[in-house]
């Protein structure tokens, strides 16, 4: 009995302490979810004339995906955005990140361009609406323009099956 | 008439050069106060990270079109979160985290002073009686002799 508190005390620091191991520090809960996606407006990439009218895209579920060529990881996943977006049916944006637009052009042209339209966001002003802190970074917005979800890293087959699809389908 | 001229224009001088210098004070104190959501541990003023840079270039631009201190604040917590500042607001969400320590060692003192206290009741050992102590001395001649 004289030993019992301290050792339940021990046990569930022990816990506590072991739980927090298996948590990434680093992770951020988005501000964003479930509030109205920021206004884009932005010139896009391959039609600079043209702008970015998110309002256009209400009535859709849509992925913003938020990437630059100078960020191994989003080279890395447009290829896998390409296919699985193309695959589910999912309108996939860009928003190119302070990047320059010549060497975005070159990118896509290289390794595919996976999106409707990407949206040219030179001082990542548009990114900070968002709350973007390190690129890549992808958004599920619903119909009613509202953010639901925001991933953090490249999207892979697995990010895609586990967690981007079934936000899409939840709101869909 | 020159001289009031020359007054009237040092005046407007030093009033242009003391607005940058408020604003500027404005904007190292906003900067010292958020943190740099990419390296986390750092304040946007001491973060050299570009997306330090931008949120700077942000409070600078905020400030100069008139908004006040709280609105700068309140425009990086609708974008990145409760996490921006460095120092955790007071709000029911923090209340754990600021009063936790003091709980925390409040417990400690009150368990202390229940042990210390509990300790203190317990009755010294009663004094030997002369029989007693003359067994006693007894047993240990014994031991000496041997």
């Amino acid at each position: 009995m004289r030993f019992l508190l301290p050792l339940l005390a021990f046990l569930a620091l022990a816990v506590v302490l072991g739980l927090g191991m298996g948590r990434d520090p680093r992770a951020l809960p988005s501000a964003l979810v479930n509030q109205p996606a920021p206004a884009i407006g932005l010139p896009l990439l391959h039609a600079p004339q043209q702008r970015l009218d998110t309002a256009q895209l209400r009535g859709q579920v849509w992925l913003l995906n938020v990437w630059a060529s100078w960020c191994e990881p989003c080279r890395a996943e447009l290829p896998a955005l390409k296919v699985l977006a193309t695959r589910d049916a999912v309108p996939l944006y860009g928003l190119n990140y302070k990047d320059r637009d010549a060497a975005a052009r070159k990118l896509l042209a290289q390794v595919g361009n996976p999106y409707v339209a990407s949206a040219v966001d030179t001082d990542g002003r548009v990114g900070m609406d968002f709350g973007v802190h390190g690129v890549p970074e992808t958004f599920v917005i619903d119909a009613a323009g509202h953010v639901r979800l925001r991933h953090t890293g490249p999207v892979t087959a697995e990010v895609w099956r586990d967690k981007l699809m079934p936000a899409i389908r939840n709101v869909r | 008439m020159k001289a009031l001229l020359f007054a009237f224009m040092l005046c407007a001088t030093l009033a242009r050069a003391d607005v940058p210098a408020e604003l500027e004070a404005r904007e190292a104190g906003l900067a010292a106060q958020l943190r740099c959501v990419v390296c986390q541990n750092q304040t946007v003023s001491e973060s050299n990270a570009p997306l330090a840079a931008d949120m700077r270039r942000e409070i600078r631009a905020q400030l100069q079109a008139g908004r006040s201190d709280a609105d700068v604040v309140a425009f990086f917590e609708q974008r990145y979160g409760a996490f921006v500042h460095y120092t955790p607001p007071l709000r029911p969400s923090t209340w754990l985290l600021w009063a936790g320590p003091f709980v925390g060692a409040a417990a400690g003192l009150a368990a202390l002073i229940a042990v210390l206290r509990r300790r203190g009741r317990q009755p010294v050992a009663a004094p030997l009686s002369a029989v007693d102590k003359a067994r006693a001395e007894r047993l240990l001649n014994e031991e000496a002799l041997r």
